[in-house]
């Protein structure tokens, strides 16, 4: 019996060494140019780095190719799933860098995209956050740069959104606890919306817990005028789905994360009121929400990693816009090293479908105003609210 | 146990060759060939599961004390090494979001003070107060397993288990709280603290002449272990292991079964802490969401896969695991394509199912995992050893 | 007193749906001495199971059916994981469970590629109705009489039937019993079906209330599942199923207040006493070392 299995697991290894050769073995006559994909595939985060990733790939169909001084290279695209996970994040990267990639893209999630910076440091490769919102991705190192808004601003407009829209006064906030990203905003949100003189009640759940109803009951007896939960998807669609059940009469706020048709789908036939803050809606650019749709319509993987439906995710916008500028950036340094394009992405400026990117000094994109967004639960689609700059 | 008394084995030594050989090794690779490979990744990732799965070993399987607590000891020892090295000048910046850090002492910064703080004297402090840090660590590491201890060691088997599990997870909430964020940082990540990278020697130009990044957690972990062993091997370990084998009859014997328990759980506590500070160097980030159960049970299935109570099972087991669950399974998650026909099951995810499934084989089919309760030194006396038998 | 209402209704709500699980957990440990640490995912699976059944097939049909595939999942679960290593100590069958646990998720991580399910909308049962102006799901109501209703169920099978006396006898002595004739494999498996479709019935129940399935949905609620057994006294069906609705109106308590953080913490703190204060639980049976 043990010398069967035995055999099958070496056998097993075998096939599993031949398929792995002849996925390296490739023909070897063009010149390629690897752009790593650092996205969480598995884990918390697994839904939203799917549809980053889904942004970067579709951009990569439209233009598959870059030149560089006259020669045209073919541009490949190298992943490694970082599983949302600070631990796994390191060997993630090593991967990348071992691979030889010219830049890498993501994450999703800037925990993990903290947990790798240093990988990437020390390889001297330039990584571009797509939608990692946290401070301390950029802060303090020259090769991190990213193309969207940052926490604070983020925490800022919708605080001052809550003020101008609902006149709000009393506030609550709900994370999930050990959460960077959840934990950030809320404070963020916390001292804008105090300053506006405003009264903030805030709380976290433990991870992986599922029951909200006793959060929501107790912002509902502390007459609370908004409900803020800049919290992971898996949790939002908890959330919204139990605030229904509850009939709660206060709107929901959210940050970019909600902004998913998942989240949707759970708003959907309820009357929640659901505002999310976000890099990009749907319409701003017809050109690009026609063409995403259309390969997400034609293609089967595409649309199960989209949630089932043509609904486009702003990261999935932010994946697109980032793989064209890393193209301008290798445009720019004329070179496949990774040295040269480092050195050439802070000066690279971009008009992008989510708006123009360029960086600042940090390596943080100027931005001055974040889209927000509003759940039509009737229709089941997201409705453009309002253009918020934060005060 | 012929050769224990002759003083060293031949097995012994040949051992000791092999990681004196990985160690050369290392450092010969890490300089000629690609620094970023993922093979020095898995190295040092591997370096420090090793001992922090030898330190669960000597629990489990030394003393028969069945305890999921690790993730939560190297918790503490992570932050404590984290908050006592990250540099005065950027801690303001790490805990922002809590209006600058509790308190502004570094062990690193403190000693550069002292030695200086540029070339080989800035080199020196760093060291000193990794050092220095990692020690405290542990210790903090021992002290709370004390606590814990004196209440939970009176458990049997799988109530520890559970309860020791819980105690981890209850740390784990202690450091997310944000009314300790002056101290833990709350839920941010503490970061900027001397990582493996920065062993690299360099010279006066700041260009990296000799990288020791892979060897130093070798080197550590390899300490580590072997005071483990002498331990093991000394008459407290062989109480431990009458303990393991029946307590009744280990008390009967006279072993003082409390004391026993508790400085095993202690001295495993403790390393388990350097094994945490270690693992903060490694992920150059310290976040207390990462040291879940999951991570305990991680630590857990190479220990089992090593074979409990093999401290050389559970160093191959951990250097074996790590390679195949983050390099050499990887593929797994990609479509693969065999003469232009897409191959199904490739997908996402496919790595981790294959990999849990080999797992469930080795637990089943092969229960005394890859060296059963021997030593790689074993393996070597034992032609000597039948040659011993066939004399008599 | 709206909020008082709601926090105790959503706490007996959730405390019920703990107990179904926590059934599962206490009737292996009675028999096996085992702690089964991939009840929890089972549990999960089940829910996963739906999700993807309902979609293709009307709810009269994919219930029983998920019902059916679950007991199905424990029953083999049961025969290649734990019957191999009947004989083997403690520690490896645990280590087996977990290794199970582990496998259960993977592999729901696989098929849902990461994303979040939505659970079906289960009509009757997820309809909201207001009590002393409290607003919850039908099942909250539901859930507690239905535990008792199982309870009282499996209590009158363990004391009056032939399989029920066999698994007390079991759970007494394994061995004696096995020379007694007690066909210990049968006995274990049906104590795995029984476990495995209270786990069902108990994750149709959850999942209406907290409509969102993940890979890790099942690690926690089995985790406290567990610590209600040992709570409640491990081997006692009512001890676990009042176990059960102590933490899980604790914790929806403790999580209207201040502390909300340390709800989990609390669980596990109260694991921590009971087993050093009390190690046999509310209602377990003093059990002797044998030399």
């Amino acid at each position: 019996m043990k010398r069967i299995f035995a055999l099958a697991l070496a056998f097993l290894m075998i096939v599993c060494c031949f398929t792995a050769c002849s996925g390296g073995a490739k023909a070897n006559d063009e010149k390629v140019i690897r752009i790593g994909v650092f996205e969480p595939a598995s884990g918390d985060s697994g839904a939203g780095g799917k549809k980053e990733t889904l942004g970067v790939q579709y951009a990569n169909s439209q233009v598959p190719t870059v030149d560089i001084n006259g020669e045209t290279y073919k541009v490949e695209l190298v992943y490694a799933d970082n599983g949302s996970d600070q631990a796994k994040a390191p060997a993630a990267a090593a991967e990348l860098v071992g691979k030889n990639v010219a830049i890498v893209l993501g994450s999703y999630g800037s925990g993990v995209s903290i947990a790798a910076s240093e990988t990437f440091k020390n390889a001297g490769v330039a990584a571009l956050g797509i939608t990692c919102t946290n401070p301390n991705v950029t802060a303090g190192n020259d090769h991190y740069f990213r193309i969207c808004f940052l926490d604070p601003f983020q925490g800022t407009v919708l605080a001052n959104f809550a003020t101008d829209k609902f006149g709000a006064k009393k506030a609550y906030c709900l994370g999930e606890l050990g959460n960077e990203y959840d934990q950030g905003l809320i404070s963020f949100f916390t001292e804008a919306f105090e300053a506006a003189g405003g009264k903030v009640i805030a709380d976290s759940f433990p991870t992986n817990n599922s029951d909200f109803t006793s959060y929501i009951n107790k912002a509902k007896s502390e007459g609370c005028d908004v409900f803020f939960c800049p919290v992971s998807i898996a949790y939002s669609t908890q959330i919204i789905a139990q605030a229904a059940a509850q009939k709660v009469d206060f709107p929901i706020l959210g940050s970019d994360t909600l902004d998913d048709n998942m989240v949707l789908a759970a708003a959907k036939g309820t009357d929640v009121k659901l505002y999310v803050s976000t890099f990009y809606a749907e319409g701003g650019n017809a050109e690009f929400d026609a063409g995403i749709k259309e390969y997400i319509n034609a293609n089967a993987d595409a649309k199960t990693t989209n949630g089932g439906d043509d609904t486009i995710s702003a990261v999935t916008a932010m994946g697109y816009d980032a793989y064209f500028v890393a193209l301008e950036a290798i445009k720019a340094a004329g070179s496949t090293s990774p040295e040269a394009i480092k050195a050439a992405l802070p000066s690279v400026t971009y008009k992008g479908v989510s708006g123009d990117i360029a960086f600042d000094e940090i390596g943080d994109a100027k931005r001055d105003t974040a889209y927000i967004k509003t759940a039509d639960t009737a229709a089941g689609a997201w409705a453009f609210e309002t253009m918020q700059k934060a005060k | 146990m012929l050769n224990e008394k002759k003083g060293i084995s031949r097995g012994a030594i040949i051992t000791l060759m092999i990681v004196l050989v990985v160690c050369i090794l290392t450092i010969v690779l890490e300089n000629t060939i690609n620094p970023n490979s993922l093979l020095f990744t898995v190295i040092r990732k591997a370096a420090v599961y090793s001992l922090v799965a030898v330190t669960m070993n000597l629990l489990n399987g030394f003393t028969g004390l069945f305890s999921l607590g690790q993730a939560g000891f190297m918790l503490l020892g992570a932050y404590t090494y984290a908050i006592l090295t990250i540099p005065t000048d950027v801690r303001d910046s790490i805990y922002y979001l809590f209006g600058g850090a509790g308190f502004h002492f570094s062990t690193v910064s403190f000693f550069e003070g002292i030695i200086g703080d540029s070339g080989v004297a800035g080199f020196i402090s760093m060291i000193l107060g990794v050092l220095i840090a990692m020690l405290v660590g542990g210790i903090v590491a021992a002290i709370v397993a004390y606590l814990i201890g004196l209440p939970v060691l009176r458990l049997k088997s799988d109530y520890l288990a559970i309860a020791t599990l819980g105690f981890a997870e209850i740390l784990r909430a202690i450091f997310q709280w944000d009314k300790l964020g002056k101290v833990t940082n709350g839920a941010n990540a503490l970061r900027g603290y001397p990582t493996f990278a920065d062993f690299n020697i360099k010279n006066a130009q700041g260009i990296t002449v000799l990288r020791l990044s892979s060897f130093i957690p070798i080197l550590f972990a390899g300490i580590c272990i072997l005071i483990i062993i002498l331990l093991i091997n000394s008459s407290y370990g062989r109480a431990f292991k009458a303990i393991r084998d029946d307590e009744v009859a280990a008390e009967a014997m006279g072993i003082n079964l409390a004391k026993h328990k508790m400085m095993s759980f202690i001295i495993s506590s403790f390393f388990a802490g350097v094994g945490g500070a270690l693992f903060a160097m490694f992920a150059s980030t310290v976040q207390a969401k990462t040291f879940t159960s999951a991570m305990t049970y991680e630590i857990f299935l190479i220990v089992v896969i090593g074979g409990i109570g093999s401290i050389s099972g559970s160093c191959i087991a951990s250097f074996l695991y790590i390679a195949c669950s983050e390099w050499w399974l990887r593929f797994l998650d990609n479509t693969q394509y065999i003469n232009g026909n897409q191959l199904p099951l490739f997908k996402n995810g496919f790595r981790m199912v294959v990999f849990s499934v080999v797992i469930m084989i080795i637990v089943l089919f092969f229960r005394t995992g890859m060296m059963g309760d021997k030593e790689l030194s074993d393996l070597f006396n034992k032609k000597r050893r039948k040659k011993v038998k066939a004399d008599e | 007193m709206e909020f008082a209402v709601s926090q105790i209704l959503s706490g007996i709500s959730l405390g019920g749906q703990y107990a179904l699980i926590a059934i599962g957990y206490t009737m292996v440990y009675g028999i096996l001495r085992l702690i089964n640490f991939a009840h929890g995912d089972v549990f999960m699976i089940a829910g996963v199971l739906m999700v993807y059944m309902s979609a293709s097939m009307p709810l009269y049909i994919s219930i029983p059916a998920m019902i059916i595939f679950t007991v199905l999942l424990g029953f083999l679960i049961e025969r290649a994981a734990y019957k191999p290593l009947r004989s083997a100590p403690r520690m490896s069958v645990m280590i087996s469970a977990i290794g199970v646990s582990y496998l259960l998720q993977n592999l729901a991580l696989y098929i849902t590629g990461g994303q979040p399910k939505t659970y079906p909308r289960i009509p009757w049962i997820s309809k909201t109705i207001t009590i002393f102006g409290a607003r919850t799901h039908v099942v909250t109501v539901v859930t507690p009489f239905l535990v008792i209703a199982l309870v009282l169920i499996l209590t009158l099978l363990i004391d009056k039937t032939k399989i029920g006396i066999a698994m007390r006898a079991v759970s007494k002595d394994f061995e004696t019993s096995q020379l007694m004739g007690v066909k210990i494999n049968t006995v274990i498996s049906v104590t795995f079906i029984i476990g495995s479709f209270l786990a069902a019935v108990g994750s149709v129940l959850y999942f209406t209330n907290y409509p969102t399935v993940v890979p890790m949905s099942g690690a926690m609620p089995g985790l406290k599942a567990f610590v209600a057994a040992v709570f409640g006294g491990i081997g006692s069906i009512p001890g676990a199923v009042i176990g059960a609705f102590i933490i899980g109106i604790c914790e929806t308590l403790i999580k209207g207040t201040d502390y909300a953080i340390f709800s989990d913490a609390f669980t596990f703190a109260l694991l921590i006493i009971i087993l050093v204060v009390k190690p046999t639980g509310i209602f377990g049976e003093k059990t002797t070392d044998k030399v």
